[in-house]
């Protein structure tokens, strides 16, 4: 029998309802299952491999046990006195270390901000435990969420992929995807500018929701590019990822962007099929222009089989239960959708970091300084990674007055182009009408540690069938669909329409249902087999 | 081809930046700025006709699904004393930093 960590929230609610089990016996559950596979608490001193790291998750920055245990006792006494718990009642949640918790070190996984406890909580955070859910713990993320392997944390040893040790887990919210993936949390939140919710889901088969702009408030996460920033839930089934969604969306008075849009019951019709639905496949999510690894040259390459395979396989899958499969979709600006990233991200994480000045919080150098100009450069020098300090200096670059219009401005505009290609591939009035398109989430499955860390631009093209929603503003979800000939997870992509997260949901919980019984479901990541 | 970030430019931008770099990192920085400007070129791949906009964002917020701002009032800050209390250097209730440089005007 599985260990009451390794349930889907909603069972695990189910039973608490029913009071077969108490929030404090799944806690005390997940803690065993920490104990048994997270390793030893990361560090931003000098990283210097000990016996035994290798064998290790790593996926949290802090853990707030005793917090944790109170509120869980709090949902027993509610349970007890017969008042309703609420929908995530007891659930232990991991929360991407880039949210603000009351009281907890909120990190970004950057030596700026070590010593930062936050003075307010997120809003979606606070929605997620007014509906029961219980946080146990800041994960582990790239430094300031810029990464999409988790290596460049500033928190080492960094977290490895549970499936394979050797591997990265993705990223940014890498840490999120593994406690979810190994038991250590039964759902988290991250979030995702480019993909990453989705790509770390996609390599540590669990499943991963970015939500369309706007239908999540970000007060109380720490930005990265405002105009691409949405938190979304990591979760192991689309149930649960529903439930989460149901708690966090809405809007808030704290964030002008958290858009005033009805939000429905993401749970109601979760369960009514693909029956007549439009199902888009695209031939530009399946040749991409990718850098070559060994000379960094740009190149049109055909995504291997491994990757394409079960994609076709899923559409097959949702036409036999009464989908309409539309070929051929085009989406031509998918390939310049990294490029125009590269521009808008950076200028907006420049932006975003100029507040980092060791005046108001975070790090101050300790060093002897002449004046207060002086004091920026040697406090920001010190604590940020290389990571902020590029995406500082190409922000400035590119947005500077004499280069913005060729760089910044034009990326904007090719901006509104990909935006375009979505428009037309989901216009009810035009040729392809799709409901939803369904693509692989990455163009690998998980890679090895140290593999491509390094190469900045590699790197950023793991997030290259992701980020083309981020610029649309168009949700997106990563479910399990497989695993590669090295048994490592494969992710299925299945994009929608602004706001309408509920047939997104819908598809992915008919291909769930529709593989349910399939072997691969039933292999386990292999550091929970030890 | 010479590198679009020379190191001259390069030094313009840590100074505007205001970070303080190592020789080590500052190599390091340079070669991957030239790299992704070479992956960013690519926009200049495919004409951009002068009547497409730029895009703040991707998804519409027109004013009616924007929530409606407040009433411009003052509230009190339920959290200053944890916000000051995270400051490197505060005195009653003021942030203190190192002298400002002074510019003649």
């Amino acid at each position: 029998m599985a260990d009451l960590c390794d349930l889907p929230a909603h069972e695990l609610v189910a039973k608490l309802k029913k009071k077969e089990i108490s929030a404090v016996e799944v806690l005390e559950s997940t803690f065993r299952r920490i104990d048994a596979v997270e390793g030893r608490a990361p560090s931003t001193a000098l990283y210097t491999p000990q016996p035994g790291d290798e064998t290790k998750v790593h996926a949290y920055i802090s853990l707030q046990r005793e917090r944790a245990l109170e509120r869980a006792r709090a949902i027993d006494a509610l349970i007890a006195r017969g008042e309703d718990p609420g929908p995530l009642a007891g659930v232990p949640l991991s929360v991407k270390d880039i949210f603000c918790v009351e009281g907890t070190p909120s990190t970004a996984g950057s030596k700026m901000l070590e010593k930062f406890v936050a003075p307010y909580t997120a809003t979606p955070v606070v929605r997620l435990e007014k509906a029961g859910a219980i946080t146990l713990g800041k994960a582990n993320l790239d430094e300031y969420a810029y990464g999409s392997s988790n290596e460049s944390s500033a928190f080492q040893p960094a977290p490895r992929n549970p499936w394979d040790l050797t591997r990265v887990p993705g990223g940014s919210s890498g840490g999120s995807a593994v406690s979810v993936a190994a038991g250590e949390a039964v759902v988290s939140i991250g979030t995702d500018t480019a993909g990453s919710v989705r790509q770390p889901a996609a390599f540590c088969g669990v499943v991963g929701v970015k939500p369309t702009y706007g239908r999540v408030s970000r007060y109380g996460l720490i930005a990265f590019g405002s105009s691409l920033d949405c938190p979304g839930p990591i979760t192991r089934d689309v149930r649960d990822a529903a439930l989460m969604l149901n708690a966090m969306c809405g809007p808030d008075i704290n964030d002008s962007t958290a858009a005033n849009v009805p939000v429905p019951d993401f749970i109601a019709n979760l369960n009514e099929g693909v029956k007549g639905l439009r199902v888009g496949l695209s031939p530009d999510y399946a040749r991409i222009r990718y850098p070559d690894p060994k000379t960094g040259e740009l190149r049109d390459v055909d995504l291997p089989d491994d990757i394409v395979a079960p994609v076709r396989r899923a559409a097959e899958l949702l036409a036999r239960a009464g989908a309409e499969i539309v070929e051929d979709v085009p989406m031509p600006n998918t390939s310049l959708a990294i490029p125009a990233y590269f521009v808008v991200s950076r200028v907006e994480a420049a932006s975003n970091l100029h507040r980092f000045d060791g005046v108001k919080y975070g790090h101050r150098t300790s060093a002897p300084v002449e004046n207060l100009r002086e004091m920026y450069r040697k406090s920001r020098g010190e604590a940020f990674g290389l990571q902020p300090k590029l995406r500082i200096l190409m922000g400035m670059y590119v947005s500077g007055a004499q280069y913005a219009k060729q760089y910044y401005q034009r990326a904007l505009r090719v901006r509104t182009l990909i935006r375009r290609d979505f428009e037309a591939a989901f216009d009810k009035k035009g040729k392809y009408r799709c409901d939803v398109l369904a693509t692989p989430t990455t163009p690998t499955t998980a890679f090895e540690i140290g593999a491509v860390y390094g190469d900045s631009v590699l790197m950023q093209y793991a997030d290259l069938l992701t980020v083309p929603a981020n610029h649309a503003g168009t949700p997106g979800i990563s479910i399990p669909c497989g695993l590669d000939t090295n048994d490592l997870p494969l992710g299925l992509q299945i994009l929608a329409n602004d706001w309408d997260e509920a047939t997104m949901l819908r598809v992915a919980a008919a291909y769930e249902q529709l593989t349910a019984d399939e072997p691969w479901r039933r292999v386990r990541p292999t550091v929970l087999e030890h | 081809m010479s590198d679009e970030i020379t190191p001259e430019l390069f030094a313009h931008l840590v100074e505007l930046a205001a970070l303080e770099l190592t020789p080590e990192e500052g190599e390091y920085l340079r070669g991957q700025l030239n790299g992704q400007l070479k992956a960013i070129h690519e926009l200049e791949r495919i004409p951009v006709p002068d009547d497409v906009p730029p895009a703040a964002h991707g998804v519409a917020l027109p004013p009616e699904i924007r929530p409606a701002l407040r009433a411009d009032e003052t509230r009190p800050c339920v959290a200053a004393e944890k916000i000051l209390k995270q400051a490197p250097e505060a005195e009653e209730g003021y942030f203190v930093v190192p002298e400002i440089p002074h510019t003649e005007l």
